[in-house]
């Protein structure tokens, strides 16, 4: 049996004391042990951002890639090889600006890769610029005016795309965020958790308390019911996407890789690269 | 009888013009004639003109002719636009619904053929280009019966009396025109030839073929022109193999989810042109520094933007090189005939994988649609090569805390290879400098030991790459060298005799490794010639430059074509002329 030490690998984070990205680390290191999960047997794919930063933080397989393309590679790392536990990762502006239109596209495709997103509404790395999470008339480098552009409602987003698994969940809720994320890598097909998790450095408006006063918890709605989708589009709308849980899931739709003709249990990755001399005849006699 | 013609069919696009010269051409192909066919086709589906021409020959060919033998028009544009080809005495076989007429001054033999009205009264219009077909056959001294198995073979599905059908148009169409020749002496009788098995495809067949040799077994693409040959073929065949093509949202995401599942020990490869290669640059800069393999096919067409999306060009040749910031090892190579297309491509995959770095196989619109016989593939030259990749090996324990030590120099700069789900072999991979193991360093030490590691990991491809540049060095001592690269090599092959007749002595290179460039081998070749001329499509002369970063060459003339058609064998002839 894994426990949570077996992820760890006592790499420093660089991270500014406080960040909420601390506990999005530790969440996915418990998740990955109560899921049973070998870190050999993981990858952890991450964009650019300071949280993009976090595959370099567990002990697993880790892919920092390049600016909002974490999702194309682990979605290629999962196809490479699908018996592999596949998760991608990294900040707001990284899944829902540069990298939309992958974001989109990954969950629509629904390949079962599990997908975190760090979600303070604010460019870290950069030092404190707008985000498309960031709300209207929200203050930064790149908006000193107020930012003029209204806030994506990324969670509505995900359901009108067709999302197969959509949550959302708070950095400190260790409880929660954990079960979230080990009930995405259950998930079959792809999961989309975005979490809030402040930046305590720029974003001096959605702060750990301006959460706390402003989160629902879908816990507390009563006979709230996942696997209604009107129902969770009318929660949504409702609090203005400020709900925590497990908003939707599908279990009826199966991942991309089931649904792909000849695709086998056995990964890719450890099948034959050779063609047959009789394949190889039919192949050409098709040319003839 | 003769040994060589050139035929060319054309009319509206979407009328089945592509089918008609495919039909021919097969036919031929299996009698034992060698082809070459090029299409001329615009980025519209519908309407506007389009052709298709087709050369035969009792011998092999490279490359399509300057002028034309036979003509077959749907319609009058046809007749406008390609009777100025035709060769005096040539002959247009025209659909007598257009009421065809001969342009002015042409002294063309024109034979008004009721293509359609004779399809019609067999059954449906759609047979028209059987009649056009039966007429064609008639005026080479070919049988209907020649035309059997190919109209099998695509009519078949739909029952006999579909084929007989079709057959029976071939029929009339040849009747007809038999009858409208009788004493006329009009014929272009094909020397008979030996029926021989040999292929018949296009550049990107062959690219797609060596993919599924050369152990690929998942392609992420997106559509352009003049690429998707290549995933269209392969999503055919990949399930058979496990594999499959993943259609995705933008090039970007084509190419790094290529890394990813090369990451993760499959060969993976995309392709695309110029906008999709745009798109990629940032991430054949990450496959660089964090030395994953990856296999990109860029078809070169018309740039820069949309440019010309349907015609030919070689203007990518410099961004294929120095493209992606930053500096990495890459390796880009150019087959120049369709037959090197296969077993290069196998070739890109196993260089991939022993360099762990990117490969680019370049290639262009005429390589990769141009159609030509091919001599059968040869089984035995497939060869697979991992590099200093075993996934089954068996790995020392690592010390608490540490990483396997993925980017250690062993003195070549290639370190060992390890993938996801190995034992003992975790690691860290990032587009962030690194050091051994992975993870990221800023210090200036690890920055020298990580860039000279990567950068000096190619200085073998010379040693091991197979022909890297092509040499006919018929004359030690030559009037002049013609250096090209991709689908030119045919024409230039086709222009040197003519020049030698002139008197000139002509050698020929063709480099087929573009980086890292062969500036030893093209230093000799040139310094056996008095005089250099560089052949490209393309308007700066890309070719020539880096022929003169590489090699320090100071006076190479340069042979450029920017109007989106490839050379003709003729034009060459004289611009090498003009050069004396
Ligand atoms: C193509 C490209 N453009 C811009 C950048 C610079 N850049 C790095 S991270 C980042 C945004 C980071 O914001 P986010 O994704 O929200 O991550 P955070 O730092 O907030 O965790 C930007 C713009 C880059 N690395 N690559
Ligand atoms: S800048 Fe913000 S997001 Fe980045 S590490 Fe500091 S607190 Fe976290
Ligand atoms: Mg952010």
């Amino acid at each position: 049996m894994a426990t949570f030490k077996d992820f760890r690998n006592n790499v420093k984070p660089n991270w500014c004391p406080g960040c909420g990205d601390f506990s999005v680390q530790a969440a996915i290191q418990r998740a990955a042990a109560n899921a049973d999960l070998t870190p050999e047997n993981m990858a952890v794919v991450s964009g650019i951002g300071c949280s993009g930063r976090i595959s370099g933080y567990i002990k697993s397989y880790g892919f920092h890639g390049i600016h909002g393309r974490s999702l194309p590679i682990a979605q290629g790392v999962k196809m490479a090889n699908r018996e592999l536990t596949v998760i991608a990762s990294g900040g707001d502006g990284d899944g829902f600006a540069i990298g939309m239109g992958h974001t989109i596209h990954a969950i629509r495709r629904n390949i079962d890769v599990t997908y975190i997103v760090m979600d303070n509404q604010i460019y870290g790395l950069t030092k404190g610029q707008t985000s498309p999470r960031s709300d209207m008339g929200f203050k930064t480098k790149s908006t000193p005016g107020g930012s003029i552009e209204s806030a994506l409602n990324v969670m509505e987003m995900a359901l009108s795309a067709g999302g197969t698994f959509i949550a959302q969940s708070f950095s400190t809720d260790l409880k929660e965020l954990t079960s979230l994320i080990e009930q995405g890598i259950a998930h079959k097909g792809f999961s989309l958790i975005n979490v809030f998790s402040p930046c305590v450095t720029f974003n001096k408006v959605n702060t750990y308390d301006w959460f706390k006063e402003n989160l629902t918890k879908l816990s507390d709605i009563e006979d709230y019911d996942p696997s209604d989708r009107g129902a969770a589009m009318n929660v949504l709308m409702k609090h203005n996407g400020l709900v925590t849980g497990l908003i939707y899931r599908n279990t009826s739709q199966p991942p991309y890789e089931e649904l792909v003709e000849g695709f086998r249990d056995e990964g890719l990755a450890h099948q034959s690269l050779t063609l047959g001399k009789e394949q190889f005849d039919k192949l050409t006699a098709e040319f003839m | 009888m003769i040994t060589h013609l050139s035929w060319k069919v054309g009319g509206q696009q979407g009328e089945g013009i592509e089918s008609t010269g495919e039909i021919f051409s097969s036919a031929l192909n299996r009698l034992g004639y060698y082809l070459y066919g090029y299409r001329h086709f615009s980025s519209r589906i519908k309407g506007g003109h389009t052709n298709n021409k087709i050369r035969v020959s009792t011998n092999p060919l490279n490359a399509i002719s300057d002028d034309l033998d036979i003509l077959v028009a749907f319609d009058q544009e046809t007749i406008d636009v390609n009777a100025p080809e035709l060769i005096s005495g040539g002959v247009i076989l025209a659909d007598s619904k257009c009421k065809p007429s001969k342009p002015e001054h042409s002294d063309a033999h024109l034979f008004s053929i009721p293509f359609t009205e004779i399809a019609n009264s067999l059954g449906t219009s759609l047979m028209k280009n059987m009649v056009a077909i039966g007429a064609s056959s008639a005026l080479l001294g070919l049988k209907p019966e020649n035309f059997e198995g190919v109209v099998k073979q695509i009519f078949g599905r739909k029952g006999d009396a579909v084929v007989q059908k079709n057959m029976d148009a071939v029929r009339e169409g040849a009747a007809y025109f038999e009858k409208e020749a009788a004493g006329t002496g009009i014929s272009f009788k094909l020397a008979p030839v030996e029926p021989e098995k040999r292929m018949f495809m296009i550049g990107n067949d062959a690219i797609a073929l060596g993919a599924l040799a050369g152990g690929a077994r998942f392609m992420p693409a997106y559509p352009i022109t003049p690429a998707s040959e290549i995933m269209e073929y392969l999503i055919k065949k990949l399930p058979d193999y496990g594999g499959t093509v993943i259609q995705t949202e933008d090039e970007i995401a084509a190419c790094t989810m290529a890394i990813g599942a090369n990451y993760a020990g499959v060969r993976s490869l995309t392709a695309s042109a110029g906008p999709g290669l745009s798109l990629m640059m940032e991430s054949i800069g990450l496959s660089g520094i964090t030395e994953t393999p990856l296999v990109i096919v860029d078809t070169q067409r018309g740039g820069p933007s949309t440019g010309l999306p349907t015609k030919q060009e070689q203007s990518d040749l410099m961004a294929m090189i120095y493209g992606s910031h930053g500096e990495i090892p890459k390796i880009v190579m150019a087959p120049s005939t369709v037959e090197e297309a296969f077993y290069d491509t196998i070739e890109a995959f196993n260089l991939a994988e022993e360099y762990q770095c990117p490969v680019i196989v370049l290639s262009d619109l005429a390589l990769s649609l141009g159609k030509q016989t091919v001599e059968p593939l040869d089984y035995d030259r497939i060869e697979i090569r991992r590099g200093k990749f075993d996934p089954g090996r068996e790995l020392p324990e690592l010390e608490k805390n540490e990483y396997f030590k993925r980017y250690a120099d062993p003195g070549d700069g290639i370190s060992e290879r390890v993938i996801p789900g190995m034992k003992n072999a975790i690691h860290h991979v990032t587009g962030v400098e690194h050091n051994e193991q992975g993870k990221p360093s800023e210090s200036p030490e690890n920055r020298r030991y990580q860039m000279n590691k990567r950068m000096k990991k190619l200085k073998t491809v010379h040693e091991t790459f197979p022909e890297p540049v092509y040499a006919d060095t018929r004359h030690e001592k030559a009037d002049l060298l013609i250096i090209g690269f991709n689908s030119t090599r045919g024409t230039i092959q086709e222009a040197i005799p003519r020049l030698e007749k002139d008197g000139l002595k002509v050698n020929h290179a063709h480099v087929r490794l573009m980086h890292p460039f062969p500036a030893e081998e093209v230093r000799k070749l040139m310094a056996q010639a008095d005089k250099v001329a560089v052949v490209e499509n393309n308007a700066t002369g890309q070719l020539a430059r880096l022929i003169r970063m590489e090699t320090g060459a100071g006076n190479l003339e340069t042979v450029l074509k920017y109007d989106g058609n490839p050379f003709l064998p003729g034009e060459l002839h004289h611009a090498c002329k003009e050069l004396f």
